[in-house]
């Protein structure tokens, strides 16, 4: 019923050739094993229409579905020194690289943009949990980096959405410094007066969590996310006991006093717009789905790409929004 | 008694023996051993010397981890005045992996703060083996605030295994302090140098080190995890920690190769364990000259190269 997946997704002609999904008819749900029609599943942003189960869902699909008619503009991220430390495990480090480009038609493990959402410029940045694990090495700093220094520039909000295991291990310290430089960039946005939102999303681990993801003014989680710096398995190995129910999700976090909300994917979004809306002192939003800006971000930024589509059914995120 | 890491094994034998000559000796008048003992000395001599040249990453986790190493509360009996610990994060606790407090250094007044890892069974299980819980953190983000307001240079000493994954721990907001504790590093306008003495074990050294100077102990290690979890992850197999050590970068030559650290400490023959004293007035003269070089920086000033130093890291890597 959404209608996000009905229209292209700006910026595919990337370097990459993104490689369609199989359209696979059914998907079977990880936690309560329904077998859902695909369609209905992307509709419901990859949340499980059963359960209520909050899947893996790509940056590009959530700012399909975040930006205004699902128009967006990639803000270009400077390209690191490849394979730093010339690291070899059992596979080179640049094979391994060019298995997770060619396995997700992505270049590495964050995007960054700019557009609208409910009419509310902003700069959003999502972690890519299927990139080796979202891993933080070096072109994730430089992707934060970039991020916040385009939301300085713009004077807009910075949401960013956080999914990783940790560190880029293959760059080794490297991707430890990216602890600092993370927080340099948050840094930025604090001293320009921008709100910086942060979206945790399944899982948000290690040296992540311990930087810009726990930064934020305002921390929203996705249900059932594992949020943690130490994982729940090392933790068993040390303390030697089994942890309670729900240990380290977020609902667990928010008892705990690390976060601001946990909310629902498909709610996400409004609240997202009335939370910056807010804190920027502007008027209250216009509910619902709105079309793409007349003139586009990405034509904008980028003349020669063809933008998505700017017309669009009434949707029913409004339905979704609290009352 | 000294302990020997499993490298050090020939090494063991020719002191031992050395030992045993001179013992020998002391209970017969007549025997004269020391020539023979003199030349087992001068063999043990040269082999620390082979040993200790070209110690493989992994054999420095373990000279890294050596329980004799000097820690923190040796650092700071020796070379600060007047410490002064200060306690507690004003919140839940006082985190004895963590110490701290006021001190002078040169007669200045200062702030330090560093990892105490403990030297005997009773320490190290007070000390939490060098394993800060939040409240570490967030007692070193306070006195750090405390240098802010009072203008005191800091100085952090680092030995961490890493962060310690307990269940209260995480319950409490690890995460969030670690991030904290950098975010503090990061935005005092103080001078802010480092030194890290043995293990810096990943986010509980970076809540530390983020700082304007920091300087490495020749046999020490800074990682974004242990050679052992890493061998877990990649390898599949702890067991796997020398690749691991090798592949990761881990040692202070390689980190001064990457611009991470700014300055190798020397270390006495055979690793700091085995003369403390020598090794100790080292990071005291690095820790004056690192400190002499920010002298009449602003504090504006401070912030931004703190802040442009850490934007630039990892812009060149490793040559090719
Ligand atoms: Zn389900």
């Amino acid at each position: 019923m959404n209608w996000i997946t009905n229209y292209v997704r700006p910026r595919i002609n990337s370097i990459f050739s993104r490689r369609e999904t199989p359209e696979n008819l059914w998907q079977k749900c990880d936690e309560c094993g329904s077998m859902l029609f695909h369609r209905e599943l992307s509709d419901n942003l990859n949340v499980c229409t059963n359960c209520g189960h909050h899947m893996a869902i790509s940056p590009r699909a959530r700012f399909g579905a975040l930006f205004d008619g699902g128009v967006f503009a990639e803000v270009a991220v400077p390209e690191p020194v490849a394979d730093p430390l010339h690291f070899r495990d059992q596979k080179k480090y640049p094979d391994r690289m060019k298995a997770a480009q060619k396995a997700t038609g992505e270049k590495e493990a964050m995007l960054v943009a700019t557009g609208e959402m409910g009419r509310t410029p902003i700069v959003a940045a999502a972690q890519d949990f299927s990139f080796m694990g979202g891993s933080m090495g070096m072109y994730v700093g430089n992707a934060i980096i970039a991020a916040a220094q385009q939301a300085v520039k713009l004077k807009r909000p910075l949401i960013l959405f956080s999914a990783a295991g940790g560190a880029r291990m293959q760059e080794g310290i490297l991707s430890l410094m990216q602890m600092p430089r993370t927080t340099v960039a948050v840094q930025m946005l604090k001293e320009a007066g921008l709100p910086y939102i942060v979206v945790l999303t399944h899982p948000t681990t290690g040296g992540v969590t311990a930087s810009y993801a726990m930064l934020g003014d305002v921390h929203i989680a996705e249900p059932g996310a594992l949020i943690c710096f130490a994982g729940p398995r090392v933790i068993e190995q040390t303390i030697r006991e089994t942890l309670p129910d729900g240990f380290q999700r977020a609902e667990y976090l928010l008892d705990h006093g690390m976060l601001d909300r946990v909310t629902p994917r498909m709610q996400l979004r409004d609240e997202l717009i009335a939370i910056t809306r807010m804190l920027l002192g502007l008027a209250p939003p216009v509910k619902g789905d709105l079309p793409a800006p007349d003139k586009t971000e990405a034509a904008a930024a980028d003349p020669g790409k063809a933008p998505g589509p700017a017309d669009k059914p009434a949707g029913d995120a409004g339905e979704n929004t609290p009352k | 008694m000294t302990h020997y890491l499993d490298f050090e094994k020939p090494l063991a034998e020719i002191e031992g023996k050395a030992e045993e000559l001179r013992a020998l000796a002391r209970g017969n008048a007549e025997m004269d051993v020391s020539d023979a003992a003199r030349a087992l000395d001068a063999k043990a001599a040269a082999l620390l010397d082979d040993l200790y040249k070209s110690l493989t990453p992994w054999r420095k986790c373990q000279v890294a981890r050596h329980p004799e190493r000097p820690h923190c509360r040796d650092y700071i009996e020796a070379l600060f005045t007047e410490f002064t610990p200060l306690a507690g994060d004003r919140n839940f606790a006082d985190d004895h992996a963590v110490m701290g407090g006021l001190a002078r250094f040169d007669d200045r007044p200062v702030v330090v703060i560093g990892h105490e890892k403990g030297s005997d069974t009773k320490s190290r299980i007070e000390r939490n083996f060098g394993m800060a819980r939040p409240e570490g953190y967030r007692k070193a983000i306070r006195l750090m605030q405390l240098a802010d307001r009072f203008n005191l240079p800091v100085v952090t000493l680092v030995d961490t295994p890493g962060a310690y994954p307990g269940k209260g721990a995480e319950e409490r907001g690890q995460s969030e302090a670690i991030a904290r504790s950098t975010e503090t590093c990061l935005r005092i306008g103080v001078p802010l140098v480092s030194v890290i003495v043995g293990e810096g074990g990943s986010g509980g050294a970076v809540a530390f080190a983020t700082a304007n100077r920091v300087a490495m102990l020749e046999h020490a290690v800074y990682s974004v995890i242990t050679p052992e979890g890493c061998a877990s992850i990649l390898w599949k197999d702890a067991e796997k920690m020398r690749e691991a050590a090798e592949a990761m970068r881990l040692t202070a030559q390689e980190l001064k190769k990457l611009d991470v650290i700014d300055a190798i400490i020397p270390e006495p023959r055979g690793g700091a364990h085995r003369d403390p004293g020598a090794a100790i007035a080292a990071v005291g003269k690095s820790i004056a000259a690192m400190l002499k070089d920010l002298d009449g920086k602003s504090r504006a000033q401070l912030v931004k190269d703190r802040r442009a130093k850490f934007l630039d890291m990892g812009s060149k890597g490793l040559a090719a």
